[in-house]
């Protein structure tokens, strides 16, 4: 029962190879296998959103897949976001302009659900800012700030001239 | 809050998939999208001896047209369902009843043949599949076959699959001409399971007398329900708003007998199923009409 | 001094770390060798341990010690009692504290009955499954009314009943003025609070190195000193050999602060006993019985007032649930018993409760600590009097404020930190003109509610004000120092968990030194780095901690001013701070950096003169003498579709006085969250029992907290009442946010729903509970 799987997955573009026992959640693998405590656990069914990251671009909570599932895949996490030089991603960015974090347990959650999100909906409306964010637990910030932050980001792209 | 140890294994074909069923039957679980399976195993409230996960099976992912009707492979992501366009053209309630379904993280992994198969009642695809009339393909090693959804919910997350068996693929047939639909839901919070649901058909002809109705409710019984008296209400019947009063009416009190729980007793399950069943059919009617 | 960052919304310095996934919470810490716990609890609420088999989990491969209560010898104590009574003429108090491992009985489901070490997290709850405990069921003790009856069990075995505690506070004469009264109003209320779910569970490391003889121990701790003193004693170790690190933590709230959690006194003595590093992190099941709750009280409330609405007196005996064990004192109900007063003049009072032992979870301060009950009671009496006596809702609350010259006012009752409840400071009335201009109070009800209510919409508004005691003793230190590289390093002892602490207190120190934010270096909440002080809890973390830092930055201050006095031949009073040096005022030539005066003040040889002392460093504390009283007012409209019953908010109005405001951005974050715990409490949290002690929704699937689709944009506004009890004037924020919203979610939906003539005299609120109340009124309207 105990028998390790080897498994290969790309992570913010580097290759990591290890072995993990079938159960292992993913969550797990990437923070105590692999050293990524950025991702962050909050509740292990899949409510809080803590742990998502992103799997072959799409958001996922990573408590609610077994780390084996993510051989051969491709996944982002929050370390994955910043620039090599260490500047913020625009989105991290705009989280610290709009004091859209406090204790920050949830954030990278929060960060990497709304990455697609800001892909797929240049346009967002406050309302479907919201409902966006809803999948995503904090307990600190009332959401208000952190819906700001968004609308922010999004109006700086919109007005960009490119 | 870590899953029990189990067997695993991780086939590419559906055959290898009812091999291993053969041999390990009851004490097997399919893991397809997770998102139910696997925050009951983190709870330990489930411990499968043995883990098929069937996502590296390709043909079971696809959704298409055939003989118009719409097929999905049993593995098709509620994403998928909710952003593609043949379903939509096809089988727009279940282009409705999508962004109901939990968040998108969830939708990004959960998959329709893994909800039809777990049959929770408070979910929204069994209630829909019924009120489509969808039928479902169940494979085995010896044998496959078509089950139709009203034979398929048997009891509290019990239904017709059989422990040898695989759900592979759905077929939908498409709306007949006047026919409308309606999905409707309140929840607690955006994302949340029902406190009430309703998927609705509603069909009418010229003279907007309903030819048909198919009404099936969620999370008011032990799976999917479908409201035959509130269905006599209408049928044969004007669809005028007095009729729908009194089919709300009839679904209320005579086709469901709600449980109580935290979240509602069933005195407002009721109440609550009598709202959205009127809404519901008005809207399914106003679609009816231009369909 | 210049304020070039007091007062001003500076970003914080915490941030990119946290944004990055770089900040270390107690999860992230890995250690060679490290082992892993997982516990063994009750699944009752109440019954006799007979047997407990361990010998199966034992054996499991991967398992390398499995302890119960029987093996920590003399290490088994019940846990010190935190917070002792006030000293209350006539009061009983029953002390009963938690135990590390449950010995004979099981007093509420998650009790800890042993602890299994092993390999990984995984393995160790595969052997939790092996452990048989053997019990004798017992009829659990789960409501609140039938607890204290002659009939119910008593969970004590040596007490003769559940009372945990019996307290009466009296101000003036109430029985004499209810005689002499116009109206007299009399409800049972009920509140009932629920639990912080901070999106971190709690978690401790341990790491005993014998080489050393230091323990190392990361804790989600929001009081690290006095874990480290505590651990120290019973471990026997000095307490220079223990270090406690409360590192980023994820929300605390208040159950943080409870100190001695079993889990907390396990851990590092199980790292000692096996010498090596052992890690626990709370899962969210575990959250949902072993973190501490806040819970239920019911009221029965009297007011007393003349016809024109001036409130004359109010009697209040209420019963407060305490859990199984009562570990931190009276903090909560006496909070309530003390912030029903409000900001309202209340010349009579008799106040009683009885805290009462439960078969359920310990209770103990979460954000509001009891306040939401206080404010709710008498919030709900004043509207109900404002509707008896034909009087707006704003008008009763006007006629009864304290006014201005009233101040310090002495309630003549005593608060939570053992001083007399006087408020030092307050000015009530504009916030509460200034939200209802905000919310167009008056407006609403006169145009907006009928034009609404025409149109078939059901339309309420809620107007509602609270105090708050912040800031308590007994006081706070900090540690400031100038690097040679100019850079400032401050140390103090509280914990910090996502208040900005790294960005106040480093404004603070700023403007004191000249320097910019982001070279102040603010540590927190590690022992090693500064040992005196209590924690962060009741607001205080600004107040107490934030006046250490200036007075310690002032002490700094004056050090660089001697320095560079001699260094630039100036007298002081022509020094100028800036930009990281001492300036001579208009020579501009001549300055000094704070970096090079920090090197010449530690000299590396020659002599430090007598009198003078190394380095460019100040240690200073602050202990007020009393808290400071915080207040505001919340306003808000509510659309209620009768059908459904689903609540939406439409607006959210905050006028909020906190003294001095250090950043504006943070204090107003700080109020956001807050209102969002208030609505969670008000209409979607509620920890539901059943009548074995059951806990039936330990889940976040169930026990449904806000999302970002339940909480509204937030409007604030703020009013400055400066305190006059510390330097920096300010007051505590950071539970007001939440106090008064039930207050505020009854009034509003009331209001919305007044066809239905409904009372709501409960928190929390459901679509299914507002059902429910609607027709029982109905049911009840047809019988009459």
């Amino acid at each position: 029962m105990n028998t390790q799987i080897e498994i290969s997955v790309k992570i913010n573009g580097k290759q990591y190879s290890a072995a993990a026992e079938p159960r292992l959640l993913l969550s797990d693998f990437l923070r105590h296998e692999l050293g990524l405590t950025g991702t962050h656990v909050g509740c292990e069914h899949g409510v809080c959103g803590a742990c998502t990251v992103l799997l072959n671009g799409e958001a996922v909570r990573s408590c609610l897949m077994f780390a084996v599932q993510a051989d051969g895949q491709d996944l982002l996490t929050v370390e994955g976001l910043a620039a090599a030089n260490g500047d913020l991603h625009p989105l991290q960015a705009a989280f610290r302009e709009a004091h859209a974090l406090q204790c920050g347990f949830c954030t990278p959650g929060f960060l990497m659900s709304l990455l697609p999100f800001l892909q797929d909906k240049p346009d967002a409306s406050e309302e479907e800012i919201r409902a966006a964010l809803s999948g995503n637990l904090c307990r600190c910030t009332g959401y208000q700030n952190i819906v700001k932050a968004v609308k922010m980001l999004l109006e700086e792209s919109n007005s960009d001239p490119a | 809050m870590k899953p029990a140890p189990f067997k695993y294994f991780a086939p590419s074909t559906v055959d290898e998939v009812l091999a291993l069923l053969a041999e390990h039957g009851f004490d097997a679980k399919i893991l397809a999208g997770g998102q139910s399976l696997i925050p009951t195993m983190n709870f330990r409230l489930a411990q499968p001896a043995v883990l098929i996960d069937i996502n590296r099976i390709e043909n079971l992912f696809f959704v298409r047209e055939e003989a118009g009707e719409l097929r999905v492979g049993a593995m098709t992501r509620h994403r998928t369902l909710e952003r593609s366009s043949t379903v939509s053209r096809l089988a727009p309630l279940l282009t409705e009843t999508m962004p109901n379904i939990a968040h998108p993280q969830i939708r990004n992994r959960g998959t329709i043949g893994g909800s039809i198969a777990h049959a929770d009642p408070a979910a929204e695809l069994p209630a829909t599949m019924l009120a489509l009339r969808a039928r479902f393909k169940l494979a085995s090693a010896s044998e496959a076959r078509w089950v139709e959804a009203s034979d398929f919910f048997i009891d509290l997350f019990m239904t017709e699959l059989q422990p040898e068996e695989l759900l592979t693929e759905i077929a939908v047939p498409a709306l007949p001409k006047r026919t409308g639909f309606a999905f409707k839901e309140i929840a607690r919070r955006h994302g949340d399971y029902a406190l009430v649901g309703v998927a609705v058909l509603l069909a009418v002809d010229e003279e907007n007398i309903c030819t048909d109705a198919n009404l099936v409710f969620m999370s008011v019984g032990n799976g999917p329900v479908v409201g035959e008296q509130a269905q006599q209400a209408l049928l044969g019947k004007k669809a005028s708003a007095e009729n729908m009063d009194l089919a709300a009416a009839a679904a209320a009190s005579e086709d469901i007998d709600p449980p109580s729980d935290m979240h509602a007793s069933s005195d407002f399950r009721r109440h609550l199923t009598k709202v959205l069943l009127k809404e519901a059919l008005q809207t399914a009617f106003e679609r009816a009409q231009k369909a | 001094m210049a304020t070039r960052y007091f007062g001003k919304p500076i970003k914080r310095n915490e941030d990119p770390r946290l944004l990055k996934g770089q900040a270390l919470f107690v999860d992230d810490v890995n250690l060679p060798d490290m082992l892993h716990v997982a516990f063994v609890r009750s699944d009752y609420a109440h019954a006799k341990i007979k047997s407990i088999d361990v010998s199966a989990a034992r054996e499991r491969e991967g398992v390398v010690a499995v302890y119960t209560a029987e093996d920590l010898g003399d290490y088994w104590q019940p846990g010190p009692l935190l917070v002792p009574p006030p000293p209350i003429a006539g009061l009983t108090f029953n002390q009963k504290t938690q135990v590390p491992l449950a010995k004979d009985r099981l007093k509420h489901v998650g009790e800890p009955i042993a602890v299994i070490v092993a390999a990984s997290r995984y393995i160790a709850e595969d052997a939790a499954e092996d452990v048989i405990v053997d019990v004798e069921p017992l009829e659990a003790v789960a409501d609140l009314e039938s607890a204290l009856s002659d009939e119910a069990p008593v969970i004590h075995e040596d007490l003769d009943s559940n009372l945990s505690a019996h307290v009466v506070q009296e101000k003036g004469n109430y029985a004499k003025i209810r005689a002499q009264a116009d109206v007299l109003i009399k409800r049972r209320i009920f509140y009932d609070h629920g639990i912080a779910a901070a999106m971190e569970n709690r978690g401790i490391v341990a790491h005993w190195n014998a080489k050393e003889q230091h323990l190392k121990i990361w804790d989600t701790t929001q009081a690290p000193i006095p874990i480290q003193n505590g651990l120290a004693a019973m471990l026997g170790l000095s307490e220079s050999q223990v270090q406690v690190v409360a590192p980023f933590i994820g929300g605390g709230f208040g159950p943080k602060i409870m100190m001695f959690y079993p889990e907390e006194v396990l851990i590092p003595w199980i790292s000692m006993q096996l010498q090596r590093p052992v890690k626990w992190i709370e899962d969210r099941r575990e959250n949902f019985f072993a973190t501490t709750h806040e819970r239920s009280q019911i009221h029965d409330s009297e007011i007393a007032l003349t016809r024109d609405g001036k409130v004359l007196g109010v009697q209040d005996v209420f019963l407060h649930d305490a859990g199984a064990y009562a570990p931190y004192g009276l903090t909560v109900p006496i909070n309530s018993q003390c912030t029903l007063l409000g900001p309202y003049d209340v010349p009579n009072y008799y106040s009683e409760f009885k805290a009462v032992f439960t078969n359920k979870t310990i209770v103990t301060p979460y954000r509001g600590a009891g306040r939401q009950h206080g404010v709710f009671v008498m919030e709900r009496l004043l509207d109900l009097a404002a509707k008896q006596l034909g009087i707006d809702r704003v008008e009763i609350r006007r006629r009864n404020y304290l006014t201005p010259d009233q101040f310090p006012h002495d309630h003549e009752i005593v608060y939570q930190d053992f001083a007399p409840l006087v408020y030092d400071s307050g000015n009530y009335q504009p916030a509460l003109e200034r939200a209802a201009e905000m919310i167009g109070f008056h407006d609403f009800i006169k145009n907006d509610q009928p034009a609404a209510r025409t149109a078939g919409r059901h339309l309420g508004i809620g107007i509602v004000s609270y105090v708050e005691g912040t800031g308590i003793g007994p006081y706070e230190g900090a540690r400031i120092k100038v690097d040679a590289s100019g850079k400032v390093n401050v140390a103090t002892g509280i914990g910090t968990q996502g208040q900005g602490h790294f960005t106040s207190f480093a404004q603070i120190v700023a403007d004191q030194l000249g320097v910019t934010v982001d070279n102040v270096r603010v540590v927190t909440g590690d022992t090693c780095e500064f040992h005196w002080g209590t924690g962060t809890f009741a607001s205080r973390g600004a107040v107490v901690a934030g006046n250490a830092i200036h007075a310690a930055a002032v002490g700094v201050r004056k050090k660089i001013l001697k320095h560079a006095s001699e260094h630039l031949e100036a007298a002081e009073a022509d020094l100028v701070l800036d930009n990281g040096a001492v300036h001579v005022k208009g020579v501009p030539q001549k300055s000094v950096s704070l970096g090079e005066l920090a090197r010449i003040s530690n000299p590396l040889r020659g002599a430090v003169k007598p009198g003078m002392e190394p380095g460019l460093e100040s240690t200073d504390y602050f202990g007020p003498e009393r808290g400071t009283t915080a207040s505001g007012v919340h306003a808000m409209i509510v659309e209620v579709d009768p059908d459904a019953m689903m609540v939406e908010i439409k607006r959210f109005v905050v006028v909020h006085d906190c003294g001095k405001v250090i950043n504006p951005m943070i204090l107003e974050g700080q109020i956001h969250g807050g209102v969002a715990q208030g609505i969670g409490n008000s209409f979607y949290e509620e920890l539901v029992y059943d009548e074995g002690g059951q806990l039936l929704n330990a889940s976040l699937m169930d026990y449904l907290l806000p999302t970002a689709t339940d909480v509204p944009h937030i409007e604030t506004d703020h009013i400055e009442t400066p305190s006059p009890l510390n330097p920096l004037g300010v007051k505590g924020a950071g539970e007001a946010g939440a106090i008064p919203v039930g207050a505020l979610f009854a009034q509003a939906i009331e209001d919305a729903l007044s066809d239905y003539d409904l009372e709501i005299l409960e928190i929390p609120l459901s679509p299914n509970r507002l059902f429910e109340l609607v027709h029982m009124q109905a049911a009840t309207k047809q019988e009459s």
